[in-house]
């Protein structure tokens, strides 16, 4: 049993994860082929709907599978193949859209939205905890509510 | 003949619904009894008439009638039986008739089982499902008639989209409209409830089972859509966070919270203006889900109808529903009178807090699946929004909810004690902790979050658990007296129950399945052997399969474990010469605990053909825990407060009794 966890940790560790990659695109160095991997995700297949490249069996995420681990080959910090790859397909081709003027509303808005919630949650809070108590029934309403219920019931 | 028959039916229907909608709602207005009488019968001659429309559709698709254009560009003689019928509603017209069908099968049960209603409320209820009724056969007849005659007939139909000839796909749109439109019933009640100025109680516990049936039928479309997506699609994902799943994600995510909130309002008469809003996003959600995916504004696999005319009307209907309840909302809420007060820690402060973690996880999905829309429309530059986004934004803000499910229950209602809460939770915690250890110790090379994330799956299920044993008073009192108060425990907690395990079981999967998969990519010749975890596969051999209507290249792959025989699997790369495309069915075989997922590819050329193979940890129970969440969802419908006439038949009993006084 313990070789075998052994061995189940030990594949897991060594398995290079792969998708949509034929065999043989791969790169040799297992640590360059990872990072390939990794950005492989955050782009967009461009005639696919919404697959990364990572997923897509379209020749065109193929070539855009190569394009990047060539990139990678050449020496190209992540941010420079990113960089390069939108240079030449544009935003549209990121996964995961930048930060900046355009998309302030869609990074910024659940959380505003999340704030606002607990915001408004707060007012409500210390309007009730204000609110004037409720004066309680006086001895003599509830004898009066008793005999009108009672009167009801009969 | 038949073809026309259905169509007149239609016709029919919508003067009927337009009757069912003036003519309860202005006897509802002057208290006339014999007008809102109509809304019954009404709701029932509309059901009658659009199944005899259905019936012909599905006469036509089952007899192959090829002089009808439907079926002559979505069916073909030789296809099974099986996507013959789901041909029905596997294209845009189709799936409209289907969903009105459903819309007046709602209508209809109401008039059917709706006698615990006060008359004025059923009437304005039927009235205004009537409407969305009148707005969507308006839409069939003028922009998507099912029934257009072909002159002259061709000798043969067009096929069916091979993607869409699959089990698992013919029975995910009738569960996810059911669950869309069943939404409907909720915006009905709300807006009935706000023109009648009055929302109590019973309110609450007359549309709770309507709400429930819907997420019931909408937790089993989107588990059997994303099971469909994990089998199908070929790379073994589930979720893609695609436009089109993310538009039943987030009515699915309303009706949640509107279910958490009625609690409130039936126990409490709380939250009532919070709840009548939840219950009008709900729907407005299901009708923008319905737009994305028929407008074709989204290119999706989905949109089968790309034609402006259809956008423009679906949007038309949007704006009415969506603006017309929102209006009333705004026009008649504050009328509604805020009910009883609690402090923030308490049953309801808890079951605000989840439904506001849980509107704000819709607002993200909302914005991620919208802005990219928007932005165009606006002249902005074009953006995708992919699944990082809401790995940023929807995972860190249902975690802290995922957190809380526990502890929800344990709370009191109005003042709570947390440590007293907290306390009863001690085991769970504690074997959550445990479970949490043991995860590590097996899987200490994976991703260092998936311990963490299996603890917090573990502690979903183990406080549903700890729930069940606290209210039976399990090992406090004698075992024979905790089982007595199991059977007089309501269903709806054990359902609540079950559903909060079930949701634990679907963390668990998502978690072992993304944290731990194996993925192998090879090329092997006949002969060839590669190796999967602690799994050997051999390729023995790759021939021809006749099948129905598609020829199929069937792999047969060897499965050994340890030196021993397992099992034969058979990933196949079917052919559809009809529709001229090709899908591949991956072989998969499951031991609950984990999937062998096994591919073939392309034939490289030199007699070797691309496998790949995957083992997916956990994965099944992702779609088990869906079944589960659903079934408490069933269990919690059986509850005998919500069971047909049990409030009347309450008051006849007392009314009974009383004389013996």
């Amino acid at each position: 049993m313990m070789r075998f966890l052994t061995l189940l940790c030990l594949l897991v560790a060594l398995a290079l994860p792969v998708r949509a990659v034929e065999p043989g695109e791969a790169l040799k160095d297992p640590a360059l082929e990872a990072r390939a991997r990794e950005i492989s995700q955050e782009l967009r297949c461009l005639v696919c709907q919404n697959q990364s490249i990572d997923d897509s069996h379209a020749p065109l995420a193929r070539d855009l599978r190569l394009l990047v681990r060539d990139r990678l080959k050449a020496g190209d910090s992540d941010e420079q193949v990113l960089d390069y790859i939108v240079a030449r397909y544009g935003e549209f081709v990121l996964m995961k859209p930048r930060f900046g003027p355009d998309t302030y509303l869609l990074w910024l808005g659940p959380g505003l939205a999340l704030a606002i919630g607990i915001w408004i949650l707060f007012a409500m809070y210390r309007r009730n905890a204000t609110a004037p108590e409720v004066p309680s029934l006086s001895s003599a309403e509830i004898a009066r509510l008793d005999a009108i219920v009672k009167d009801h019931e009969r | 003949m038949i073809a026309e028959i259905g169509h007149f039916a239609l016709v029919l229907a919508l003067g009927v619904a337009l009757i069912q909608m003036v003519v309860p709602m202005m006897g509802a207005q002057r208290h006339d009894a014999a007008m809102m009488a109509v809304a019954r019968p009404a709701a029932l001659m509309q059901f009658a008439l659009i199944l005899v429309a259905f019936t012909a559709l599905l006469w036509a698709f089952l007899t192959s009638d090829f002089s009808v254009s439907l079926v002559a560009e979505n069916s073909h003689s030789t296809k099974p039986l099986i996507y013959k019928i789901s041909g029905v509603w596997g294209n845009h017209e189709g799936s409209m008739v289907l969903w009105v069908a459903i819309l007046a099968l709602y209508g209809a049960l109401v008039a059917l089982f709706g006698n615990n209603l006060p008359d004025a409320l059923r009437a304005r209820v039927l009235s205004v499902q009537a409407s969305v009724g009148v707005a969507f056969l308006l839409f069939i007849l003028l922009t998507s008639n099912p029934f257009l005659r072909l002159d002259p007939a061709p000798f043969e139909g067009r096929g069916l989209n091979p993607l869409l000839q699959d089990p698992g796909l013919a029975f995910h749109p009738p569960f996810l409209y059911a669950g869309y439109v069943g939404l409907s019933m909720a915006f009905s009640f709300a807006c009935a409830a706000l023109i009648e100025g009055r929302l109590d109680a019973s309110w609450a516990r007359w549309v709770r089972p309507w709400t429930l049936a819907a997420w019931i039928a909408l937790t089993l479309g989107i588990a059997m859509g994303s099971w469909w997506a994990y089998y199908t699609l070929g790379w073994g994902g589930f979720w893609f966070w695609d436009p089109v799943e993310n538009a039943s994600l987030m009515p699915w995510i309303i009706a949640t919270a509107l279910l958490h909130s009625a609690i409130v309002v039936e126990k409490r008469d709380a939250l009532k203006s919070w709840t009548v809003l939840l219950a009008i996003f709900a729907f407005s959600l299901s009708l923008i889900g319905t737009f994305l995916v028929r407008s074709g504004v989204l290119t999706s696999v989905h949109a089968f109808a790309v034609d402006p005319a259809r956008g423009v009307f679906i949007l038309g209907i949007l704006v009415i529903f969506i603006g017309g309840g929102l209006g009333l909302y705004a026009y008649r809420a504050p009328a509604l009178k805020a009910g009883g007060l609690f402090a923030p820690i308490s049953r309801e402060g808890a079951l605000l807090l989840n439904n506001l973690l849980l509107a704000a996880a819709c607002v993200a999905v909302f914005i991620g699946t919208l802005y990219p829309l928007f932005l165009d429309a606006i002249g902005g530059p074009k953006i995708t929004v992919g699944p990082p986004f809401f790995n940023l934004t929807f995972v860190p803000i249902t975690l802290p909810l995922l957190c809380m499910v526990p502890l929800g229950p344990m709370l009191s209602w109005k003042r709570a004690d947390v440590l007293a809460a907290a306390q009863r939770l001690m085991a769970a915690a504690g074997l959550a902790f445990v479970a949490g250890l043991i995860v590590l110790g097996f899987w200490h090379k994976g991703p260092w979050l998936a311990p963490l994330g299996m603890m917090l799956a573990a502690w979903l299920v183990f406080g549903a658990f700890s729930e069940i044993a606290y209210r039976l008073r399990l090992f406090r009192i004698p075992l024979r007296e905790s089982l007595g108060k199991a059977w007089h425990l309501p269903r709806a907690a054990w359902g609540g129950a079950l559903a909060h395990a079930g949701l634990g079981i679907v963390l668990a999967g998502i978690v072992g399945m993304t944290a731990w998969r194996i993925e192998v990519v090879t090329a092997l010749k006949t002969g060839e052997s590669t190796q999967v975890g602690d799994t050997v596969l051999t390729l023995e051999k790759v021939g021809l399969r006749e099948g129905p209507n598609y020829e199929a290249t069937t792999g047969i792959v060897k499965v050994e474990q340890d030196g021993r025989f397992v099992a034969y699997m058979l990933p196949e790369k079917r052919n559809f010469p009809v529709e001229k495309q090709e899908k591949n069915e991956a072989a998969i075989r499951t031991n609950f605990m984990s999937d062998l997922y096994v591919v073939l590819g392309e034939n490289n050329g030199q007699g070797a053909w691309t496998i790949r193979a995957y083992r997916n940890y956990l994965a099944p129970w992702i779609w088990i825990g869906g079944v589960i969440m659903a079934f408490g969802g069933v269990i919690s419908l059986s509850d005998r407060r919500y069971r047909v006439g049990a409030p009347l038949r309450a008051r006849k009993l007392r009314l009974n009794a009383q004389p013996a006084e």
